[in-house]
């Protein structure tokens, strides 16, 4: 039994949800007797490929040719359909990465398979792989078997753990033929910030809301988030209003998230903001009103205006971290 | 231009979700169902990119009859004329791409929209396996689209930032958020919309890949505690954050 990771490389560095990927593979295939194959595919990456081994990789396959120097949903679902078949892999496993979520459901359709989007958790019941996806936002949790022969999961970021070991993994470098009609829609361009984590990917987000009053005082959100190394957040009230933007927007309508700590600043708490949130580990809340629906799903809470409370949490705090 | 918008009937986001009996679903009594959020900014820029280059916009929705109410609304928004690929069973992701992509396949559009995710399922598949049971590009979480010659430039989020992504007709886009500011359907869109048609056919049947076992509420949180009602609470926060949450 063979369970393939494909782990996700941008600019030759694998993604901390890659990573997670080929951990949970890992796992999958101790539970059901079998070995990981991970998979990363570019231009230029097969240098990259022998750090998946102290992740749980017995064996990585590179597929590294130039014309995947350029990111591609239908060249990359025929790349990852193509190395699962040769390698016989009755399981998938992708994260629910941006480009996760863009190439597995066309992987799922070449494999004639069904696919379990964002999951947060694999177990076995009784022989049955059962997959846990937060539906509702977060709301509700659904478990659910695949009854196709070939399985892929996309495991959402950040759930999953990504702890190196002792493995050592064999690469083998490989090419799969692409045609022009592989490249139906290409990327030509990329602009990522540096600096900041990205809200789906940081074990700590600072979130901000109406409370803060206005743009210029999200300064005092990044100022915290900044010290934590944290991502900055935001509520759709303050989305809406053009203070953030809105890939900041964490709830139902925006992100889910689930990091470590979640500190909310001036947020309310609508049922709406809730469901993204609330899987967060830890859940701080600074309200200056007591009956803010925020405090009902904060494990600490200060009732207190945010202008006097956050620059002295960041100030206690850079002196407690020392930076 | 002929535009295809695919649309769903979703729970509205003020829900408060409680298992139904079957324990597979969700109890539907007294729940408001409203067009998924991320299908109306796809409804939006189909009719920006018929009012840029004539033609049509068709909305579709698979589902029972109550999702007639969705493609009402985007009737009233200003779509030309409505699909109701009918069925009152349980599907799948991949049972709704496969009914949706046997109506596109003979409606043959030049663009086809979605949402980028249901509100329901959070399932984010549909658009794309439509694309890929099509034979289609596609380009998911579009928050910019600019078509110009039959070429596509579109911008679509990655995690902290943006990629741009070109492709050719017809292809498949997924909508996020940001995308357009969807209109307020007018009085008059309202009323149109009542005479517009709405063309009902059972939707092809599908197979079943992914199958429910339970729907269940995740585990109560503690109730937490207030540590303070001013700045002089800040050190308990940083003491306990450190020594009982352990996260710094
Ligand atoms: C279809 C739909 C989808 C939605 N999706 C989302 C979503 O994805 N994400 C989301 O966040 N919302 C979403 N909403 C909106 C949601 O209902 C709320 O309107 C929104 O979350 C409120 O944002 P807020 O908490 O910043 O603002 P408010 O509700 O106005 O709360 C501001 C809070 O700040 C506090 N405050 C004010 N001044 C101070 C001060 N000086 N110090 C400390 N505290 C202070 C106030 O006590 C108040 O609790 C959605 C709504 C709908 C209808
Ligand atoms: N029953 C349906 N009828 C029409 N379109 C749908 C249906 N379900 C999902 N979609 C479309 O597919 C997108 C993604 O849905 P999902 O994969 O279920 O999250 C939605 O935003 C809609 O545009």
């Amino acid at each position: 039994m063979k369970v393939l990771a494909f782990a996700e490389q941008r600019e030759n560095k694998f993604k901390k949800s890659s990573l997670e990927a080929v951990q949970a593979a890992r796992r999958l295939a101790d539970s059901l007797g079998g070995t990981v194959v991970a998979l990363v595919a570019g231009s230029g990456v097969e240098v990259i490929a022998a750090e998946l081994g102290p992740y749980g990789a017995n064996q990585v396959i590179a597929v590294d040719q130039p014309d995947l120097a350029r990111y591609s949903s239908t060249a990359c679902a025929k790349v990852i359909a193509t190395v699962a078949e040769q390698q016989g892999a009755e399981i998938v496993v992708l994260s629910a990465s941006q480009m996760g979520k863009d190439v597995a459901p066309r992987v799922a359709e070449k494999l004639k398979a069904g696919l379990a989007a964002d999951c947060v958790a694999l177990t076995m019941e009784d022989q049955v792989l059962v997959a846990t996806r937060p539906v509702f936002a977060g709301k509700a949790l659904l478990d659910v078997s695949i009854t196709t022969p070939v399985k892929v999961y996309t495991l959402r970021p950040n759930v999953f753990t990504a702890t190196p070991g002792s493995g050592v993994a064999a690469v083998e470098k490989i090419s799969v033929a692409l045609g022009a009609e592989d490249f139906g829609s290409v990327v030509i361009d990329a602009k990522v910030a540096t600096g900041r984590p990205d809200v789906t990917e940081a074990d700590m987000i600072v979130s901000g809301g109406r409370g803060m009053k206005g743009p210029e005082h999200f300064a005092l959100v990044e100022q915290l988030a900044d010290v934590l190394g944290a991502a900055v957040g935001a509520s759709r009230a303050v989305v809406d209003a053009g203070w953030r933007p809105h890939s900041e927007q964490v709830g139902q309508t925006g992100k889910t998230v689930s990091p470590m700590l979640y500190i909310a600043c001036g947020i309310s708490g609508a049922v709406q903001h809730l469901a993204g949130m609330s899987s967060s580990r830890f859940i701080v809340a600074i309200n200056k009103d007591k009956d803010a629906p925020i405090f009902q799903m904060a494990d600490y809470g200060i009732v207190g205006d945010v202008f006097e409370v956050l620059p002295e949490l960041t100030a206690q705090l850079k002196q407690a971290l020392g930076r | 231009m002929k535009v295809a918008v695919c649309i769903n009937h979703v729970p509205d986001t003020e829900t408060k979700v409680k298992v139904g009996p079957d324990g597979l679903a969700i109890d539907k009594t007294g729940v408001n169902f409203m067009l998924s959020p991320y299908d109306e900014f796809a409804v939006e820029e189909g009719l920006r990119i018929r009012e840029k280059f004539r033609g049509e916009v068709v909305a579709i929705s698979l589902g029972p009859e109550s999702h007639k109410e969705t493609l009402r609304k985007a009737l009233a928004m200003g779509a030309d004329r409505a699909v109701l690929l009918k069925d009152e069973g349980v599907r799948d992701s991949c049972g709704v791409a496969a009914g949706l992509a046997d109506e596109l396949k003979s409606l043959a559009p030049d663009v086809i929209l979605f949402g980028k995710q249901s509100i329901d399922y959070d399932d984010g598949q549909v658009g794309t396996l439509v694309a890929e049971m099509l034979g289609l590009p596609s380009v998911s979480v579009v928050v910019k689209m600019d078509i110009q010659d039959g070429k596509v430039v579109c911008d679509r989020e990655i995690e902290g930032g943006h990629e741009t992504v070109e492709t050719k007709l017809p292809a498949v886009f997924t909508a996020q958020k940001g995308l357009n500011d969807p209109r307020y359907p007018s009085l008059k869109g309202i009323m149109a919309a009542k005479t517009k048609p709405i063309e009902e056919k059972a939707a092809l049947p599908a197979a079943v890949r992914v199958a429910a076992i339970r729907m269940r509420k995740p585990a109560a949180k503690n109730p937490g505690r207030i540590i303070g009602t001013d700045k002089s609470a800040v050190a308990e926060l940083v003491r306990l954050l450190h020594e009982e949450a352990k996260v710094i």
